[in-house]
């Protein structure tokens, strides 16, 4: 059997944060009761000029300059996000003139809340398995929106992973995905909306949990896996608190969950969530130690992801391009207003 | 700039993305932004220059703080602005990001990112091109 | 080629001239050099007019026709011609119609230079001035004109130690000048304190380091040399004429602080005059920024690379001093209407080496040099004149 799997990554986080307790203060909330109820000290804030193309060519750039492959051989981009920088006009071509991919390929841009990142990689998996592609690039991205106020607003931040899927010099196998998608409508935005609405604590068990925990079973029951199998498992973090919920209902420990759990520190990158995760994870990830991934998007779905590290994972340059730990460390904190001015809440005429 | 013309930005994407500039195949000059023969050479270049991809390393040759700056930028000021020194010879112009303003110096050592330089409003396109941040 | 004079000059004040027109204010500059030759109207062979961009300020292009029309000379059907090299427009128009009487094709033209800065809003003015740079390679990326300035000042300082002091004195010496000159637009007196201590606009440059926004024409008669007893007593000959370009962007230079379109220029008007810098008496120089008049006199050869800092500091510079220059006050205190400057730095010189600059006559002044730069020095002309 071929094996499928990650041939490379690379990651992006923008270097702006804000503290919970100033957003809090802002609102006129307490910072205690909201940092330790979400479980997020900080979130990441994107620039003016940064949105999820420049993350996205950032991380894809940082995959392929840690390996060797020739940026013509990519046949597929997918750049799954809710925040494409153009409603029409894929974000994906954009990546592909970047990374010098273009023009024999295909592009296409993804949204499923925050699951549309593992959902492109779901897909370029099948592209290599057929030989219709001898490299494909998902991306997971976003520079995601919150309205000042929201809840959503402590949470709702950016970054990015990329992962060249492909058949050689693979660094960690796919051994098996599965999905769980139902008609949920926990959270959403409509069409020309600049913000989300979301069904308050309806996003909780009938959604992320339900999902989550019947995909996880549904993975463990195709592959004969126990948690106890896994070194790593990564679970899709909306906030500090619902994954580590999660992973003990699937008798998954913290430990576990610990190296792929970034939300306390950079919030919820929503499509960038899990694939920054798995990023960090990949990070120290050795040969033979096993990865369970498990996205949620709303409205919603899961994927999950059953891997395994190779042995070609010591002869990725890793050091190329930051480690998602740097991301995080090489931070500047702004104010609420200079947070205001960045994320367009100002409103002028 | 004219609003809302896009050819006039599609056709410098190699340069803006990928510092695509070019060579003269005489005297291995390069270029950025590409010439359509080398000023040095001229005649005996003419056909003989070679697309050349930079490696986007380089270091501040000179800089200033823009505080007032136009209504694209505005909301970024104060930024710093270079001109940078490449490696492989060209000079070029370009925002520095990711940095203390206090921390630009001449001789500080950079590499080109990627970040969106400007829009035409809500409405038109988004112009993406380089910018650089500090390299270690 | 025969020789060329200056003999009837015309200027409006410059400032904001809110009531004034583009065409109100070149009509009125334009009778004021009429009136000041004793030329009549039917003698001109042609016109030449420098306009940076009417285009963008007001609109308005085929510039030529308009001023040939707003100065009354429809009916003549004579030529007119405009000229246009970003801030050197003016200048170039000088240097352009010279041609013209020099070759002999004609005897009498009349230059003009204009600019109406203020019919727009915003920094509508300074994305204009703006396209003087790289619109491609400077401005897109976030270069504004005083960034661009800014940038030869940081590497100015860096390598021949030039204080941020020493940038503000050229605006304190300028304004001191500006105050004695009726047509500037800041006629009065600056305190280093305050230039210093202005808002930052892109460091080291203040707001005071800058040149204003500026409505504003001006006006010359240039006629044969060998007519031109007929028409005054004072004619003034331009002896020597230079003009040179670089490259657009100023990144594309092999030196950041030197402006080879201002030392070939200058090379060009001193070899056709055939003099040295030190035989110049007074000049009016291209401070469009502080750091500006730094360069120009380092680049035109009144002091050494490097040492146009020091110049300031030993007052070389001033009214009474060794060289005095922008005795008007300079674009900086007399004011920047971009496509009149050039024009007007002319009809200063003339003034002078006239002895009719009343309070800021230059004592003893024969040979006077105007230095016109176009944008950050992709272009630059340099005229040198003397009292026949």
């Amino acid at each position: 059997m071929v094996n499928i799997g990650i041939v490379s990554y690379g990651a992006y986080i923008p270097r702006f944060r804000i503290k919970s307790s100033d957003i809090a203060k802002a609102w006129g909330k307490d910072p205690k009761t909201i940092t330790g109820g979400l479980g997020i000290i900080e979130k990441s804030v994107p620039s003016l000029d940064q949105d999820v193309a420049t993350i996205s060519v950032e991380s894809a750039r940082s995959a392929l300059s840690r390996c060797s492959i020739n940026p013509q051989d990519i046949g597929a981009i997918y750049v799954g996000s809710e925040s494409h920088p153009y409603a029409v006009k894929p974000t994906g071509t954009i990546v592909a003139e970047a990374v010098c991919a273009t023009p024999n390929l295909t592009v296409a841009d993804y949204e499923f809340a925050c699951k549309a990142g593992t959902a492109a990689i779901q897909t370029c998996m099948a592209l290599v398995k057929s030989d219709m592609i001898k490299y494909g690039v998902a991306i997971g991205a976003d520079t995601a929106q919150a309205a000042p106020g929201d809840a959503l607003e402590y949470a709702a931040s950016a970054g990015g992973a990329a992962f060249i899927i492909g058949k050689e010099n693979v660094i960690a196998t796919i051994n098996q995905t599965c999905s769980f998608t139902t008609d949920t409508p926990d959270f959403w935005r409509r069409e020309g909306r600049k913000y989300p609405a979301h069904g308050g604590r309806f996003t909780g068990a009938p959604a992320y949990f339900r999902h989550i925990t019947s995909n996880a079973k549904n993975l463990m029951e195709l592959t004969g896996t126990k948690p106890e199998d896994y070194t790593f498992a990564i679970f899709h973090q909306p906030n500090g608190k619902f994954p580590v919920r999660v992973a003990k209902m699937l008798g998954f420990t913290p430990e576990q969950v610990k190296q792929g759990l970034l939300c306390p520190v950079i919030g919820n990158t929503y499509s960038g969530a899990t694939m920054l995760g798995l990023a960090s994870v990949l990070d120290v990830a050795k040969p033979s130690d096993r990865v369970f991934l498990t996205s949620y998007g709303s409205g919603a779905g899961s994927d999950a992801f059953d891997i395994t590290i190779t042995d070609t994972i010591n002869q990725l340059e890793k050091k190329k391009a930051p480690l998602v730990s740097e991301l995080i460390d090489d931070k500047e904190y702004v104010d609420y207003a200079t947070y205001a001015k960045y994320r367009d809440l100002l409103y002028w005429e | 700039m004219a609003e809302g013309a896009v050819p006039r930005f599609w056709r410098e994407i190699p340069q803006r993305y990928n510092l695509i500039g070019n060579k003269c195949n005489e005297c291995e000059k390069v270029f950025f932004p590409p010439r359509e023969s080398c000023p040095e050479c001229r005649r005996k270049s003419m056909g003989k220059m070679k697309d050349f991809k930079l490696s986007g390393e380089g270091e501040v040759l000179t800089y200033t703080i823009i505080y007032e700056a136009s209504e694209k930028f505005e909301g970024q000021a104060p930024y710093p602005l270079a001109i940078i020194q490449l490696k492989e010879g060209p000079k070029i112009t370009a925002q520095i990001v990711d940095c203390d303003i206090e921390d630009v110096k001449i001789g500080m050592k950079l590499k080109s990112t990627f970040r969106k330089i400007q829009d035409d409003g809500y409405v038109g396109a988004i112009y993406y091109g380089y910018k650089f941040k500090k390299r270690n | 080629m025969r020789d060329v004079a200056v003999i009837g000059v015309g200027i409006t004040k410059f400032g904001e001239l809110w009531d004034k027109s583009f065409r109100q204010l070149i009509a009125e500059a334009g009778s004021q050099a009429i009136i000041d030759s004793g030329i009549s109207g039917k003698e001109i062979d042609a016109l030449y007019v420098g306009s940076m961009s009417a285009g963008r300020f007001v609109g308005q292009e085929h510039v030529g026709a308009l001023v040939a029309d707003a100065s009354g000379f429809s009916q003549m059907h004579i030529p007119s011609i405009r000229v246009e090299s970003a801030c050197a427009s003016g200048g170039l128009a000088v240097r352009q119609g010279y041609f013209s009487v020099a070759s002999g094709m004609n005897d009498i033209v009349v230059i003009g230079g204009i600019e109406k800065m203020t019919d727009v809003v915003g920094t509508e003015a300074s994305n204009i001035l703006a396209t003087g740079l790289d619109q491609e390679w400077e401005a897109f990326f976030g270069a504004t004109f005083p960034g661009i300035y800014a940038m030869i000042a940081t590497r100015h300082m860096h390598d021949f130690g030039t204080t941020r002091e020493q940038l503000a004195q050229v605006a304190v010496k300028n304004h001191a000048n500006g105050a004695l000159n009726p047509y500037a637009q800041f006629k009065r007196e600056m305190k280093l304190e305050s230039i210093l201590n202005a808002p930052m606009v892109a460091s080291p440059l203040g707001m005071l380091d800058c040149s204003p926004v500026s409505d504003g024409a001006a006006t010359l008669i240039l006629c044969a040399a060998e007519k031109a007893k007929k028409y005054t007593d004072k004619p003034v000959k331009i002896i020597g004429s230079g003009q040179a370009s670089d490259t657009l962007p100023l990144h594309g230079r092999n030196d950041i602080c030197t402006f080879e379109s201002t030392t070939y220029a200058a090379r060009m008007a001193y070899k056709q005059a055939n003099i040295e810098p030190s035989k110049i008496d007074v000049a009016e120089v291209h401070d469009c920024f502080t750091i500006a008049e730094i360069l120009a006199i380092e680049d035109l050869g009144f002091v050494k690379k490097g040492d146009g800092g020091k110049a300031i500091d030993n007052k070389i510079t001033t009214l009474d001093g060794k060289i005095p220059i922008n005795p008007s006050g300079g674009l900086k205190a007399k004011g920047h209407p971009v496509g009149a400057t050039g024009v007007a730095q002319i009809a200063e010189i003339v003034l002078q080496l006239r002895g009719e600059a009343d309070k800021r006559q230059v004592k003893d002044a024969k040979i006077g040099l105007t230095h016109n730069v176009g944008a950050s020095g992709a272009s630059c002309v340099v005229n040198i004149l003397e009292a026949m």
